[in-house]
């Protein structure tokens, strides 16, 4: 690989700038997709399955539409011949099983919350009033809810083609030998919860057809992933399709989808004529949309005595729900890569099993496997730390590729690019106050597990030496996976007449600050001043190419595209420029936002002058178009590997169960940082996420197969009171781009979750606690100290 | 049943269904969408507004029991100028996709009228009926604190 160019030596790079966005936000004058209202605009109410499994006998939505103001009323059955079947972009092996997957069921449904009718009325309260009206005879059949028994012979059926989507194995090194009369073997199984993404703003969608015409307003990720499938799912013209994402108020991946009451929006309101609303109620949208997570996560590991891992044996089962959606089978396989961390090993074999269940499914939610992947390592690394009698951080040191080792090439074959592991963790451990709180530790142990007060609350330490590839990414990388798109994003800059610049970006911003980092890079590519630049997204009709935001990819993808299109405008400018100076193109040079003659700096020319005079295009050079602006599309050499050191201190109380995170340090390596404020930011929420997993998030369905969890009152979201204050820092080793940038959307709740198991594990170690199942709640932990310490496993 | 509501200083008589909630009356109603919803169980504190200078989740009011009261929406919170808890949160980068933030500094407003000066703690579980999903509370709890060191409660 190339060495990176040197980054451009500005103001802007790197500036905690407070954030363009806010203005709109802080004052309520947002346009969220429910806010929107269009003349004759009609609501949508859907009707949704009691049963997790039941054939469908008969649907009557006749009453319903005899109700005041319910305008139609419609089953499945109304819309067979159009409504085609959900997408699944992913199909991860030639022999996966892709059931279909009707927007409204037809025959038979097959998870709680999927749609069965939908009533369209005058306002939503009429809508649904109506849905009660609706008569539909059910022939429930067995539920099927656990991916471990799922595939025994005789265990219901799913779908007919049986329970198994898919399996897919990855083996690199002679795992066989790397096993073979190894000093230390250890095996654990983890769970990975099921959880509910929980953006605060619920799905909303618009949708309106005009003479053939479609125009759908959705809280999406991915308006230009959306207007692609919509095509491709309803036949209807691509070009007659303008998919329009409005303010987004979050995602974490639950809004990078291709959903029912998207589709349907789009055939009501054809059927119509008229232009149709659905906005989901909390209730409604935990139970339908997409969960993340749900493994089984099975991990064997081989060291030598001194701790140096020989080898590494994965085998996942894999929940997909009821359906494959968008990417369903391909986020574990995201986590495939990512077991073997930063660790140097002989072997690895990984195997994932994707199950179906009679349940919502599953898809990407912040890090989409890699989180998985990344608690698993963490916590078996942890627990080989201790069965060697090592501390876990230098047992990870011994293992780690060295900063001199860069770029390497992985055990599962990733060439990770830049990293400095010992720096991290050698700040972390500055900040947390590593040695003095082991300290600490021994004091209490050796107290009998009590703190100065004499109160049964030990201290653990937990530690996480994450990494991650972001920045999805390389298309042929894709394509080798079977992803059903490139990786690659667009970028546009319009210089306009008076100097200012407009930027068309394909990343589609819900939170991030794109508006303003974006505006940054772009101030200093061009050397035009910060307040100059708008940013334009989330629009096909403005932006008419992306490929949207997920995997951390918008700066590390998105952002050098905007570097490559500024390219090309200031290689444009440069060839009127020397017609403006009576100069060789050659004999300029370009330093922000201005071309000078060489040897005499007075003879220069502004980027807003030549803007002007190539607007007017008077004495434009002969040949030379009268125009600046470029476009690019930029598709990565490689993915990004942030990385980092998280630390947590936990104090458990060991007769209540109850868990106290007393302190938490992050240091993250994310390259060359464009805003502080917003890194910042992200680490923060990401942190707050993998907390949640730690501590109080999972969705729980009964044996009936119902969700238990339906309301912010049982799917316990963190509030400011559950969470700790944060330390953060950062070492940054850029990144082999243009920017040195890495990406850092999902880093924090990748690296967070195993340091707070891990310290709570590492606070009971010496009662025998070697797990306890997340989310680890006060009553699992409790069980955890009663079942240890009745197996007399106390050290 | 018709209801008298002072909204952001104006002014609004209207005709409402005895079901109608609060949130619903402004967003559809009045047409007051800056404070939006989050949920249905009156957990995530996205539509709080004020009522009469105290905080209520406007999912958990009846349009008809806000008769004759005067309601504070984000909309309505500047005063010519930002509010200082508008420019804090800005500021602090207490918000990413801004959802919660109507609700988040409205609550914090209240917060801050009852207790001029918290601690770290105390706006922790001030604003526990607030959630946020994106920023992890902790620039929140900064903002708030820089707008108290203002004075801000005005």
């Amino acid at each position: 690989m190339t060495a990176p160019a040197q980054a451009p030596q500005t103001a802007e790079l790197g500036r905690a700038r407070p954030r363009k966005e806010d203005a709109r936000l802080v004052t309520g004058q947002t346009n969220w997709t429910d806010n929107i209202v269009l003349p004759g605009m009609l609501h949508m109410a859907f009707l949704r399955s009691p049963h997790a499994h039941a054939r469908i006998t008969s649907v009557d939505v006749s009453a319903a539409r005899q109700r005041p103001g319910v305008i139609a009323a419609f089953s499945g059955a109304d819309f067979a011949d159009e409504q085609g079947s959900l997408p699944c972009a992913w199909p991860v092996t030639e022999d996966i099983v892709i059931p279909d997957h009707p927007p409204m069921a037809t025959d038979e449904v097959r998870y709680v919350g999927e749609a069965v009718a939908v009533v369209v009325a005058r306002d939503r309260y009429a809508a649904a009033d109506a849905v009660e009206a609706i008569e539909v005879d059910y022939e429930p059949l067995p539920p099927v809810l656990d991916i471990r028994t799922a595939l025994d012979e005789g265990a219901p059926k799913v779908h007919e083609a049986g329970n198994k989507s898919f399996v897919w194995p990855f083996a690199n090194g002679d795992i066989d030998a790397a096993f073979r009369d190894a000093p230390v073997v250890l095996e654990r199984t983890y769970r990975q919860q099921r959880l509910i993404p929980s953006a605060m703003e619920p799905r909303a969608v618009v949708a309106s057809c005009v003479g053939g015409e479609f125009t759908l307003w959705s809280a999406t990720q991915i308006p230009h992933v959306l207007r692609v499938m919509l095509a491709l799912v309803t036949g209807i013209p691509e070009q007659n399709i303008r998919v329009i994402a409005p303010d987004v108020g979050g995602g974490f991946g639950s809004k990078l989808q291709v959903t029912a009451e998207e589709v349907l929006a789009v055939l009501v309101a054809r059927r119509l004529g008229r232009p149709v609303k659905w906005t989901e109620s909390r209730s409604e949208g935990n139970m339908t949309v997409h969960h993340g997570r749900d493994q089984w996560q099975r991990i064997k590991i081989a060291a030598d005595s001194d701790g140096r891992i020989r080898g590494l044996d994965v085998d996942l089962l894999a929940d997909m729900g009821a359906y494959l959606m968008l990417v369903t089978p391909g986020v574990p396989l995201l986590g495939a890569f990512m077991f073997n961390a930063i660790y140097k090993m002989d072997a690895y074999r990984f195997n994932c099993t994707g199950v179906f269940t009679t349940k919502m499914p599953t898809d990407a939610y912040r890090g989409a496997g890699r989180p998985e992947a990344t608690f698993a390592i963490e916590r078996i690394m942890d627990d080989l730390a201790a069965e060697l009698g090592m501390d876990p951080l230098e047992l990870r040191a011994r293992n780690w590729i060295r900063h001199e080792e860069f770029p390497y090439t992985t055990i599962s074959t990733l060439v990770y690019d830049s990293g400095n592991y010992e720096a991290a963790t050698e700040k972390a451990k500055e900040l947390f106050g590593y040695d003095e709180l082991r300290r600490e530790q021994a004091e209490r142990n050796a107290r009998g597990g009590r703190d100065e007060h004499g109160d049964p609350v030990r201290l653990g330490l937990g530690v996480s030496t994450f990494t991650e590839m972001c920045g999805l990414a390389p298309s042929r990388v894709l394509g080798q996976l079977a992803y059903g798109a490139g990786g690659w994003e667009h970028a546009a800059i319009r210089m306009l007449p008076t100097g200012k610049v407009e930027v068309v970006t394909g990343s589609s911003a819900h939170g991030q600050g794109h508006e303003t980092a974006w505006s940054q890079i772009v101030a200093d590519q061009l050397g035009v001043p910060f307040e100059d630049i708008r940013v334009l997204h989330g629009d096909t009709q403005v932006a008419p190419k992306g490929m949207d935001t997920y995997g951390s990819r918008s700066l590390a993808v998105g952002g050098l595209a905007l570097v490559s299109a500024c390219d090309k405008v200031v290689d444009k400018a440069r060839v009127i420029a020397a017609g403006m100076l009576e100069a060789s193109a050659d004999d300029l040079e370009w330093s922000q936002g201005r071309f000078s003659v060489r040897g005499d700096p007075d003879a220069s020319k502004t980027i807003q002058e030549i803007a002007l005079a190539t607007f007017a295009a008077h004495n434009l050079p002969d040949g030379v178009e009268p125009s600046l602006d470029s476009d690019a599309t930029y598709d990565p050499d490689n993915f990004s590997f942030p990385h980092g050191t998280h630390l947590c201190a936990t104090e458990v109380d060991t007769e209540t169960g109850m868990v106290k995170i007393r302190s938490y340090v992050a240091v993250d390596d994310v390259g060359k940082v464009v805003n502080p404020l917003i890194v910042e930011g992200q680490v923060h929420g990401g942190i707050a996420q993998g907390i949640g997993q730690a501590l109080y998030e999972e969705a729980v369905y009964d044996e009936a197969g119902n969700l238990l969890t339906t309301t912010l009152a049982d799917y316990l979201v963190p509030s400011a009171a559950d969470v700790p204050s944060y330390v953060t820092s950062r070492t940054e080793s850029p990144s082999d781009n243009r920017l040195g940038v890495k990406g850092v959307g999902e880093a924090g709740t990748i690296a967070s979750t195993p340091a707070v198991v891990n310290a709570i594990i590492d606070a009971l170690r010496p009662l025998g606690v070697t797990d306890v199942t997340m989310p680890c709640t006060p009553e699992r932990v409790w069980r955890a100290i009663q079942t240890a310490q009745k197996n007399g496993s106390a050290s | 049943m018709e209801i008298s509501v002072t909204v952001d200083g104006a002014r609004y008589v209207d005709n409402v269904e005895p079901r109608m909630l609060l949130v619903h009356y402004l967003r559809e109603v009045a047409g007051k969408t800056g404070t939006p919803i989050g949920c249905d169980t009156s957990n995530c504190g996205a539509c709080t507004v004020l009522m009469d200078g105290v905080s209520v989740k406007s999912c958990s009011v009846l349009a008809v029991q806000a008769n004759g009261a005067s309601i504070t929406t984000i909309e309505g919170l500047a005063n010519g100028e930002w509010h200082p808890l508008q420019r804090a949160f800005h500021e602090q980068h207490a918000l990413q996709c801004g959802y919660c933030t109507p609700g988040m500094i409205i609550a914090a407003a209240d917060l801050l009228r009852d207790n001029p000066h918290p601690s770290e703690q105390e706006i922790r579980a001030g604003l526990e009926g607030n959630l946020c999903r994106c920023t992890g509370y902790e620039n929140i709890v900064r903002a708030v604190q820089r707008a108290a060191e203002e004075g801000g409660t005005s």
